[in-house]
């Protein structure tokens, strides 16, 4: 693990209905780094704390109620307050995730995919079934993305707990993101190999019919990661809701839950900070 | 201005699908299409540009937005519809996302939103028949025209020009509502009233109070001690409103649990009892007697929830309420508002805990009941709504809802039983300091957070000390809004750790003047001033400030000094404070408003001052039916029926909706097994991430089992709760229960012939709740009780079953050695722990029988389940002692449907087959349990139904023995290596090998050498899944 110089200090955004910040923070510490929750309103008073940080975090939740659109008015705040802050928290190698409604957020503001500047290009909508649903899924990962977050990681069992999920976007859009990698994080199912391909999976696998049953996005430089699923809900095998019924070689696959992702920004993190 | 946005047609809207698909399954067979548009209407707010309005509400890549001109401009423009619904709030009623667009208008636009302006929102649905007129009567279930309005359009309408308007009527500063009122305090000569006079005032004024109770107020307004303060106060002998209210509020049912602390003279078989407060006598004393006096037990009864102690440095908080009555009116806004509003007590505990998971234990009438009494809402309405409530309220707040249960009973038509419990966390020592105490001081401000006060929940507290009737208040109704709690909770947690206050507690029934009412106790006196109050709108007279239960508010008692940094804190997190006071050791409640005096009560009065009531109880036992005429159906039919009883199916699709896993503390999930749907009997949680100590939440109800004998109904329901901890892997020495009661009204009147029947039932399920805590030991530390859940509708009054919901939240040393439901391993063995009864009255059996038409009396004319509580307590430990050596695979309680439902559910979570000989099932010696209480007098309980005899005889043993739901038995596998150990284990114990778990996809039922019957765990799984 990285030593102490070089411990990565994540920011978390919390206040106004976020409501995964505590988890969020455990899967950080426990891929050794250090977090702080910041509330949006003293981030917005004092942006420049944006600096001290590695990674940048906003977790999942219903910001704002999702009143006027799930993720929509945080978003609007963010881009009309911490714009070039964030900004310039990427150009210097910073990390960004999004989980959930933070993933809703960053695909607000256009920081993921990211394709032509910081504008929305594409949309997270009502789920096809209309209703918010907690249930665990399989999601893969693209090993060709150049996602700084998923690196080695075929795939893994998360949950989605979400009402508006389904990604859609104009086809050429699509077809942007196939092409640059973008869309790392898609629904498969158990049964799936790595190179079945983009073909529908149905429901409940793909739980919001997701066009190419895209769970993820990152942004071209691979730094900036939103995904629908929680990472941060699956840390250890107890909290997989099959542990009780996994043989053995399985459990002790459950034993790291997600936490390789996490691990993989904090190394990131500490790399770029260890250059800078 | 009117903006409207909607989906893109080639994105698709899920809501809208969803709604297309259930009214085409209901009662719109021929409907072609809907869309949805949501409707933001602004007025009164200078600067505002439509298209900004329309960047801020509109996803540009997946909907489009419209501004609607006022006056038509499409003229002559065809709709593609046939007809438009918009639904919008009536003027005075709560809407967040109104709240949220003012706030975006403000911090992203930055314009000057001034008071008057009006923010609004609306949901328009335009609907497209394949062919014929659609029937406005089914677009009734799309809103309650309590608290919406729902304009509708015909295509004809639009074409001639008519149009859905640019404002609603509302209650912004604009001139709307009435002026400010600050002399209009009523008062009343209540010292010279006559009797009739008084009964008047409280039924004019929905006191609610009895007329022993308004004696009391007379006499007190009459003594000459009084008068001469109120003299030297500047204040007449008349009392005024605002203390009347405070009087009725404080004393209310609601309030003050007046039935369970009354005297009550009980008669049963010839022989009569005296009973001092049933609260005292069979819950209060047993929680003392079943203290382990080691500090597990923090704070019981007297605070918000209940404390216990979950390890050196952690205290876990537990409390349930009911939110019945605003239910039954809107079930949405009932359900949600219970919710937030059982989350505030927990925030309000001690200095204040984090809420770490919600329950909720819901009562209903069948969805397809078809006879529904005039002035109630369709059962359907009432589930779809609550269910909707609980999502919103629950998932919105950050709190994993985790466990509960959906009954299903046609005499919750005329109340449901909406239970809603939440846990909290809190460290043992705050600052230095015990963190489960909090006391304000004489000199502390009294201090208000959180929402603003409106015409909402007036009168709650005394409305749901009444009967439902066609009058009932409509201002009683609110609709809690989780996200402005979310940002109060966060504020709040944030001033605790920081030290900024010093005691708390949370406005639900009553207001404030509950809160503080209950908060100068301590310090003996409190000081308040009304106008200071900030409100939603003007016109509130001052009782209707002090009596409000406006949602999202708490009450401070902040040391003056903490202020000025707990404002700052405030302001920063977008939370209001006010200084509404401050507390005194005047040994009085003095409320002022404008400086003029408008309350002055002493405090003594105001929580002493009640007479106790004096009720009449009378027993009368059941009969057994002397034969029960229907033919007996195989077993083989019988439990795939059973399997699709709503009361049994598999409640995932809509508990899926439910946030289960947030705050990632959840180990043990609601759906269990290997395809993650099989019932799990309880939730397992880690509260603490650093410790792989547990704790497991589980719940006992049953309120059929009422109809015979509420005392066996108690102690089933705590056997029933207790049991599922334990089949959940939990320590039976290490739990803590609530008691929430929810009764028909016990109180005898002319309307209500059998209310001392029902008083009679209400003292034996005490007693039963107590002979079971003593036989397991199991503390009480909080509970509620609801005295009312009748309606009177037409002159017919339709009461719920006795109800009793007991929740344990309990210890698990080492969750790792949790344990779920479903078999694991073919060749494993299963064990039944506990002996049978072959009892059936109010099983699920005999109901299903009874609805066949086997008939209704003969369900209920059998001895109801028992449990023989110190014998299953024995076998409880050593089932615990057997799991945390590692040997139990499985274990699954045997309750609603029997052994027959328990091992079908085994095997459909393990998608495993399995094989169950009934002559090796432990069958218990004929006598049904005695408790040491049955009866003060030891009266014998009600004969046994006679032994059923002849050709039935075979199918009836069968299916006495599969579907008996006699108490204290769990169904277990442990692995065939363990089988031995579990045998020695259990030695001289009702414990026996019945079966073992299967690899042929098969459930099959054995009568020694006999097949009985057999069934296809697919096909079961199917049946079990399809219903709701």
């Amino acid at each position: 693990m990285a030593d102490t110089a070089v411990t990565v200090q994540v920011c978390i955004v919390t206040g106004f209905g976020i409501n995964t910040e505590r988890e969020m923070a455990l899967a950080f510490e426990l891929a050794g780094a250090r977090t702080a929750g910041l509330h949006v309103n003293d981030l917005i008073a004092d942006p420049a704390r944006l600096a001290g940080f590695g990674i940048f975090v906003v977790p999942g939740g219903f910001s704002f109620g999702d009143h006027i659109g799930s993720g929509a008015m945080l978003a609007a705040l963010m881009a009309r307050t911490l714009r070039e802050p964030l900004a310039a928290f990427i150009e210097r190698g910073g990390l960004v995730l999004g989980v959930c409604n933070g993933f809703q957020v960053l695909v607000r503001m256009g920081l993921v995919p990211g394709l032509d500047g910081w504008s929305q290009s594409v949309a997270l909508v009502h789920n096809d079934s209309g209703r918010y649903e907690d249930r665990w899924v399989e999601v893969q990962f693209d090993a060709a993305a150049p996602c700084m977050w998923t690196q080695g990681i075929p795939r893994l069992a998360l949950p989605v707990r979400h009402g508006e999920g389904k990604l859609v976007a104009p086809a050429n859009l699509l077809r942007r993101i196939d092409a640059a990698h973008l869309g790392v994080a898609r629904y498969t199912t158990v049964a799936a190999t790595a190179d079945s391909g983009p073909a529908t999976v149905p429901y409940p696998a793909n739980p919001n019919g997701s066009l190419r049953n895209l769970a993820g996005l990152c942004d071209p430089s691979g730094q900036v990661f939103g995904l629908m699923p929680h990472p941060e809900a699956f840390l250890h095998r107890h909290h997989h809701p099959t542990w009780r019924n996994a043989p053995p070689d399985q459990l002790a696959a459950m034993d790291d839950g997600a936490l390789q992702l996490f691990r993989n920004a904090v190394r990131h993190a500490a790399a770029r900070r260890t250059v800078g | 201005m009117r903006v409207e946005v909607w989906y893109r047609d080639e994105i698709g809207d899920g809501r809208a699908a969803r709604l297309l698909a259930s009214l085409r399954a209901g009662a719109l067979p021929a409907l072609a299409a809907v869309r949805i548009r949501d409707v933001y209407l602004v007025t009164g707010v200078a600067g505002l540009q439509a298209c900004r309005l329309q960047e801020l509400v509109c996803d540009r890549v997946a909907q489009e937005a419209a501004v609607a001109p006022a006056r038509d401009p499409e003229t002559g423009a065809e709709p593609d519809w046939d007809l438009l619904l918009e639904v919008a709030v009536k003027p005075g009623v709560a809407d967040p996302v109104a709240g949220t667009l003012r706030d975006a208008l403000r911090t992203v636009l930055e314009l000057a939103v001034p008071e008057s302006a009006l923010v609004q929102t609306a949901r328009q649905y335009r609907f497209s028949m394949r062919s014929g007129t659609l029937d406005r009567a089914a677009l009734g279930a799309l809103f309650n025209p309590l608290i919406q309005s729902g304009l509708v359009l015909s295509a004809d309408d639009w074409r001639r020009g008519k149009r859905p308007p640019q404002q609603y009527p509302g209650v912004g500063g604009n001139g709307a509502g009435r002026s400010t009122v600050a002399d209009r305090v009523a008062r009343f000569a209540i010292a010279g009233m006559s009797d009739r006079q008084l009964t008047d005032l409280s039924a004019q004024r929905l006191l609610a109070l009895s007329l022993g109770e308004l004696h009391a107020v007379r006499d007190y307004y009459r003594s000459p001690t009084v008068r001469g303060r109120r003299r030297a106060a500047g204040l007449d002998a008349a009392a005024t409103d605002v203390e009347l209210e405070m009087i009725a509020q404080t004393w209310s049912e609601h309030c003050k649990h007046k039935i369970f602390n009354a005297t009550i003279e009980y008669h049963e078989g010839g022989r009569s009892e005296t009973i001092r407060s049933l609260f005292d006598r069979c819950i209060r004393a047993t929680t003392h007697e079943v203290d382990p006096g080691d500090g597990f037990l923090r704070s019981v009864f007297h605070d918000n929830s209940g404390v216990i102690e979950f390890d050196a440095e952690t205290l876990l908080c537990f409390k349930a309420e009911t939110h019945n009555s605003p239910s039954a009116l809107d079930p949405y806004g009932g359900a949600i508002t219970g919710i937030v509003g059982v989350n505030r007590d927990i925030i309000g505990t001690g200095r204040g805990a984090r809420p770490i998971f919600n329950t909720n234990v819901l009562c209903f009438a069948p969805p397809w009941l078809e006879e529904v009494p005039n002035g109630l809402l369709p059962p359907r309405a009432v589930l779809e709504g609550v269910h909707r409530g609980i999502v919103d309220g629950g998932n919105q707040s950050g709190i994993p809802t985790v466990a509960g249960a959906v009954l299903f009973d046609p005499s919750f038509v005329g109340k449901p039983l909406v239970f809603c419990g939440t846990g909290g966390i809190m460290p043992s020592s705050l600052l230095g300091t015990p963190a489960w105490e909090a006391e304000p001081c004489a000199g502390d401000l009294a201090v208000m957070v959180g929402g603003r006060i409106g015409r909402d929940g007036i009168h709650g507290a005394t409305f749901s000390s009444l009967a439902l009737d066609e009058s009932s208040p409509l201002s009683a109704v609110q609709i809690g809004d989780p996200i402005t709690q979310k940002k109060m909770s966060d504020f709040l947690l944030e001033a605790r750790d920081r030290g900024l206050y010093r005691a708390i507690t949370d406005n639900g029934a009553g207001g404030l003047s509950s809160s503080f009412g209950e908060m100068a106790r301590a310090c003996g006196g409190v000081r308040l001033e009304l106008e200071r109050a900030p409100l939603k709108y003007h016109g509130l007279e001052p009782w209707e400030i002090l009596v409000s239960e406006s949602q999202e508010r708490m009450s401070l008692a902040v040391p003056p000094a903490h202020y000025d940094a707990l404002a700052a804190l405030a302001q920063r997190r977008e939370v209001e404070v006010t200084v509404l006071g401050e507390f005194t050791a005047d040994g009085t409640v003095e409320v002022r408003y404008a400086d003029r005096l408008v309350a002055l009560i002493d405090l003594e009065f105001l929580h002493e001052g009640l007479p106790e009531m004096v009720l009449q109880a009378h027993w009368e036992p059941p009969r057994a039916a002397r034969s029960a005429a229907s033919a007996v159906p195989p077993p083989e039919e019988v439990l795939p029926r059973l399997l699709a009883d709503p009361n049994i199916a598999s409640k995932e699709a809509l508990v899926r909706q439910y946030d289960h896993e947030v705050q990632a503390l959840t180990v043990g999930k609601p759906f269990v097994g290997r395809c993650m749907d099989g019932p799990g009997d309880g939730a397992v949680l880690q509260p603490r991430p650093d410790s792989l100590r547990g704790i497991t939440v589980t719940h006992g109800i049953c309120p059929w089992y009422s109809a015979w004998d509420t005392y066996d109904m108690a102690m089933c329901a705590v056997d029933e709760a207790v049991r599922a901890h334990v089949a959940c892997g939990g320590d039976p020495d290490r739990m803590a229960a609530l008691d929430n009661f929810c009764w028909p009204d016990p109180i005898a009147a002319p309307d209500n012939p059998d209310g001392a029947h029902k008083l009679a039932q209400l003292v034996r399920a005490a007693r039963g709740l107590r002979a079971a805590c003593l036989a397991y030991r199991l503390p009480l530390i909080s509970g509620k009780d609801s005295m009312k859940n009748d309606a009177v509708v037409e002159g017919r009054r339709i009461s719920v079953l006795p109800t009793l919901l007991v929740s344990v939240l309990g210890i698990i040393e080492d969750l790792r050695r949790s344990v779920s439901s479903d078999f694991k391993q073919p060749g494993d063995r299963i064990f039944l722990v506990g002996a049978d009864r072959g009892e059936l009255g109010g099983s699920a059996y005999a109901r299903l029988l009874a609805d066949s038409g086997g008939g209704a009396a003969a369900a209920w004319r059998q001895a109801c389940p028992t449990v023989d509580a110190p014998a299953a307590m024995e076998r409880y430990r050593l089932l615990h002692a057997a799991m945390r050596a590692g040997m139990v695979a499985s274990a699954h309680d045997v309750s609603d449907g029997g052994l027959a439902v328990a091992l079908a559910e085994s095997a459909i979570g393990g998608r495993l087959g399995a094989r169950l000989d009934l002559a090796r099932v432990p069958v218990a010696s004929a006598a049904r349990p005695e408790a040491a209480e049955h009866g003060a007098d030891g009266t014998a309980a009600p004969d046994r139904a006679p032994p059923i005899s002849g050709a039935r005889a075979p199918a009836a043993r069968h299916n006495r023995l599969l579907f008996s739901e006699t108490g204290g038995r769990l169904l277990v596998s442990v692995p065939a290596s363990a089988a031995g150990r579990m045998a020695e284990h259990f030695a001289g114990h009702d414990c026996a090998a019945v079966g073992e778990v299967a690899d042929d996809g098969r459930v099959t039922v054995m009568d020694t050498a006999a097949t009985v019957a057999t069934w296809q765990v697919e096909a079961l799984v199917r049946v079990w899944q399809t219903p709701l």
